[in-house]
């Protein structure tokens, strides 16, 4: 994945170091993490840590976790389920998007660089500001579609057409894909980017939904859809082993289909 | 104290506190009614931690086997040890049927049968005709039921163009006179603080796992619609049955589903003996939770553990075909590879009994409206006030909630919440006065933990809360030990005044957000061990070394509990709803529970 880079406008000071390193200290470890502080309103900085993993448990989330409760409480990051399917712990770490819950601190080699998702705009510490994606993601009416009165148990549905939704139901609107995809940074207002692009196929794979014209029709434009030019990363960053970039090259297939 | 903190107004029919299953099937239940309709949740709806359940929601669909309704009826029944109301409980069985189809039309990915309908597994306690078979109730979307389900709400929600505030965090109800009108939120994105007046507010506010040290649940999991009930001198019920899981990943404490013994998983000690063969002849290893954990624990304590301490047990699938673990279980078989190194297609998955589920919580009736009981009138309903999902307590689940009726209760009784607001709230109708004191009092709460300048760390007194409850309120339990957990209780609450919360900003301060959660937990740990001090008997979860029997004459009733802000807890009872809804089936008279 591409290094991580900043608006021009935030560039970040070197901050703060803590040290709860000891002479007992067997196994220290750096944690160099960005800071924002949106009531002071100065540049962010990237404060140092300096820890010891025998007091903390083996993710990246258990460190964060042992430096707010054991060195300096004002850190701020979003975690809630820490086994990798509520999508809150979305963050950078040592130059790429992955989830602190199920990233191994020893998986870094030196220093553990931890910064927000890349280009969204900061609220504070860790914590991005998602209500750009979560509106693209409403955009898409994702939700069942159809027109034929629903009977009266359930819609039959084969194993096999349930198995096209496999790879794509799963996604936990983690952005971890979108925010290391370059198209989306530079036109992330038009460009829907990964994730959502795979919400939107994962309706049109449903052999449930009967709204797939309508939805190509969504998608039918040089920016929602098109902006993707196969670069990948968002399937070599996804936590959870999905391919976004396949869902969107399935989508523009059925778009050739329907054109040709 | 409004001058330091300016609020700013909202005014709806109905608020709902909560984005969970329970409260995102409540919320677009009453804005499809027309309801002016506000979801107030602290977390964006997916990441409640009804995304992590995993083996399945039930409903008697018989759709791979005979079922019935009364069947489920009668396993509940004897699950919740006959502690739970039977009315409530055939409401939510009988609705459980049509509830599970609407999802299905909504959109949620169910796994399938090869006929395409929505395919059962087999779950703890679930059976037929009455306790004779294995039931396949549970319906499943791989092992990943709870995140298609609260995807799919979320989704609904967004179709039925429902309002949201996420990522505020509820303060406190304000009551005024008996009366619910509303409640006090604090927006983390701005710092700003809101005051939403409603007719009818519905807390969805999730159970309280993180009172104990190692639990299945999220870290957001800290009952905080437990904690302002409490607050508002209202009581909670049943607060001594906490479910232990038995199989928590040891060390992470990350579930791994009972659907993985309903896929033909089984449990061994370090004799390699499939040990539940002896304590449950014929459920065997798909037992109700509490009799697993039990077993688990008795099993350890005898010697025969695993590992080099010998304080775990073993899970094994690496039988099964690895498609059916590849198809019905790819969840767990990734939990297990990032949380123990296991392979579960080659190695046993280590496993403990871990915190789970809390039975106990906010009383309500089956249409959802929060109960506040007197000797005269125990149903007695609290206007304006609703509760529901695992921070409810109707009562279906009783002393022990069988795996896969929880989900179920949310979308039951979510819609059951929507069509009661329907009926009792006229829209759009004027909201009656509301003194400034209430919201004052609320905005005190705030301040006072805002400007804490103790001594002691919020993660620290929250540790040893946590570790109090683990050692004195677990599977098992005695008086003395129990007694012992009520006093160092205390010495944590005498702590809480010398709190320190170092961060001062209103914007997204989640020092504050964790030391308003930790007084919300630690209420609810005061009443749990309290209430479970109390009840001389053993029934579902609660075990009782020194009262190893049910007791039916004096304790078949629901614990009620209170408590004040010096900690001093206060516990009355209330009787068990023991009659049915209707005339299409008797009241399931009390027995002894074996499995
Ligand atoms: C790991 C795991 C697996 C499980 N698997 C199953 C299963 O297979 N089958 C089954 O039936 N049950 C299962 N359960 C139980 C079941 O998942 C839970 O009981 C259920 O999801 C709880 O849902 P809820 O809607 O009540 O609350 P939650 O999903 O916990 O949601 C709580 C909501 O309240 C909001 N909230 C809380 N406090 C505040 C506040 N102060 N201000 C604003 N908002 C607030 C949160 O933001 C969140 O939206 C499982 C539980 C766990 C822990
Ligand atoms: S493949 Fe497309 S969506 Fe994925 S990173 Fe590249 S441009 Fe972005
Ligand atoms: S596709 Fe993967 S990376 Fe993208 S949002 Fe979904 S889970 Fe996250
Ligand atoms: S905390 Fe839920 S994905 Fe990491």
């Amino acid at each position: 994945m591409a290094e991580f880079s900043l608006p021009a406008n935030s560039k970040v000071h070197t901050g703060k170091t803590t040290s709860v390193k000891t002479s007992a200290t067997k196994r220290a470890k750096t944690f160099r993490i960005y800071r924002y502080d949106p009531d002071k309103g100065t540049n962010p900085t990237e404060d140092r840590y300096e820890i010891d993993l025998d007091k903390c448990g083996p993710m990246v989330l258990d460190a964060l976790i042992h430096i707010k409760n054991d060195v300096d409480s004002t850190l701020t990051f979003r975690r809630s389920c820490r086994e990798g399917i509520c999508g809150s712990c979305a963050m950078n770490i040592d130059g790429r998007n992955a989830l602190a819950c199920l990233k191994p601190i020893e998986d870094v080699k030196g220093d553990v660089k931890i910064y927000p998702l890349p280009h969204m705009p900061v609220v504070k510490d860790l914590v991005p500001d998602l209500n750009t994606i979560y509106a693209q993601y409403a955009s898409i009416k994702p939700w069942l579609q159809s027109q034929s009165p629903a009977p009266s148990r359930e819609r039959l549905q084969s194993p096999e057409e349930r198995e096209q939704l496999d790879g794509l139901y799963e996604c936990i609107l983690c952005f971890c894909c979108s925010t290391s995809c370059p198209s989306y940074w530079w036109n992330g207002d038009k460009y829907l980017g990964p994730a959502i692009l795979l919400q939107a196929y994962r309706w049109i794979a449903d052999s449930r939904d009967e709204m797939t014209g309508e939805r190509l029709d969504n998608l039918e434009d040089p920016f929602r859809l098109y902006r993707c030019h196969t670069i990948m990363n968002c399937t070599q960053t996804c936590p959870k082993g999905l391919n976004p970039a396949k869902a969107i090259a399935e989508i523009k297939k059925l778009m050739v289909a329907r054109a040709g | 104290m409004a001058n330091a903190y300016p609020i700013i107004d909202h005014q709806y029919d109905v608020v709902v506190v909560g984005a969970g299953g329970a409260g995102l099937r409540a919320t677009f239940g009453m804005a499809e009614k027309g309801l002016k309709t506000a979801c107030i949740t602290k977390v964006f709806p997916t990441r409640s931690h009804t995304v992590a359940a995993q083996g399945g929601i039930s409903a008697a669909l018989g759709n791979m086997g005979e079922d019935d309704w009364r069947y489920h009826m009668y396993d509940t029944v004897k699950g919740s040890d006959w502690l739970g109301d039977q009315d409530a409980i055939e409401y939510m069985v009988r609705e459980a049927i049509p509830a599970i189809i609407e999802l299905e039309h909504y959109g949620v990915p169910f796994s399938r049968t090869p006929e395409g309908k929505i395919y059962q597994r087999a779950f703890g306690g679930m059976t037929t005709r009455f306790g004779e078979g294995q039931a396949r109730r549970t319906c499943a979307a791989a092992d990943r039921t709870g995140h298609a389900i609260l995807h799919t709400l979320y989704q609904q929600s967004l179709k039925h163009e429902a309002e949201f505030f996420v990522e505020y965090f509820a303060l406190d109800l304000l009551m005024e006179d008996g009366e619910c009108k509303g409640v006090l939120a604090w927006n983390l994105d701005d710092g700003t603080i809101h005051r939403f007046r409603a007719h009818q507010t519905v807390l969805a506010t999730g159970g309280y796992g993180r009172a104990y040290f190692s639990c299945t649940s999220a870290h957001t999991s800290t009952g905080d619609g437990g904690g302002m009930v409490l607050r508002a001198g209202l009581p909670l019920q049943d607060m001594e049955f906490v479910q232990f899981h038995p199989t928590g990943v040891y060390g992470s404490g990350c579930l791994i589903t009972e659907g993985v013994r309903g896929e033909g998983g089984y449990l061994t000690n370090s004799e390699g003996e499939r040990f539940m063969e002896r304590y449950a002849p014929s459920a065997k290893d798909l037992a109700s939770r509490d009799v697993v954990s039990r077993s688990m624990t008795i099993e350890i304590r005898e010697g025969r553990g695993v590992g080099a301490h010998k304080d775990h047990i073993h899970l094994h699938v690496e039988h099964l075909d690895p498609a059916v673990i590849h198809e019905r279980l790819p969840g767990i078989a990734e939990t297990a590879k990032v949380f123990a190194n296991v392979d579960v297609t080659r190695e046993p998955i280590p496993v403990l009994p871990t915190v789970h589920y809390n039975m106990g919580g906010i009383p309500t009736n089956y249409h959802g409206e929060v109960i506040n009981p007197t000797a005269e009138d125990p149903d007695r309903v609290v206007p304006g006030l609703m509760a529901i999902g695992e921070a409810a307590c109707v009562s279906v689940h009783g002393a022990n909630r069988l795996g896969s009726n929880s989900l179920l209760d949310l979308v039951v009784f979510g819609r059951a919440a929507a069509n009661r607001a329907a009926e009792t709230v006229k829209k759009g109708a004027a909201h009656k006065t509301l003194s400034q004191d209430v919201t004052d009092k609320a905005l005190a709460h705030l301040d006072h933990h805002r400007n804490a300048k103790g001594g002691t760390r919020v993660a620290h007194l929250r540790l040893e809360m946590q570790k109090i409850m683990q050692n004195n309120c677990a599977v098992f339990r005695t008086g003395e030990v129990l007694d012992e957990g009520v006093e160092l209780m205390k010495g944590v609450w005498e702590k809480r005044g010398d709190i320190a919360v170092s961060d001062r900003s209103l914007i997204w301060n989640s020092d504050l957000v964790e030391s308003l959660e930790l007084d919300n937990l630690m209420r609810q740990a005061a009443v749990t061990i309290n209430s479970a001090a109390n009840r001389k008997e053993s029934r579902g979860a609660h075990a009782r070394e020194d009262f190893p029997d049910r007791d039916d004459v004096n304790w078949m009733k629901h614990t009620t509990s209170w408590v004040d802000e010096k900690g001093a807890v206060t516990l009355g009872d209330r009787p068990v709803h023991m009659y049915t809804l209707t005339g299409d089936i008797d009241v399931i008279p009390p027995k002894k529970r074996v499995y």
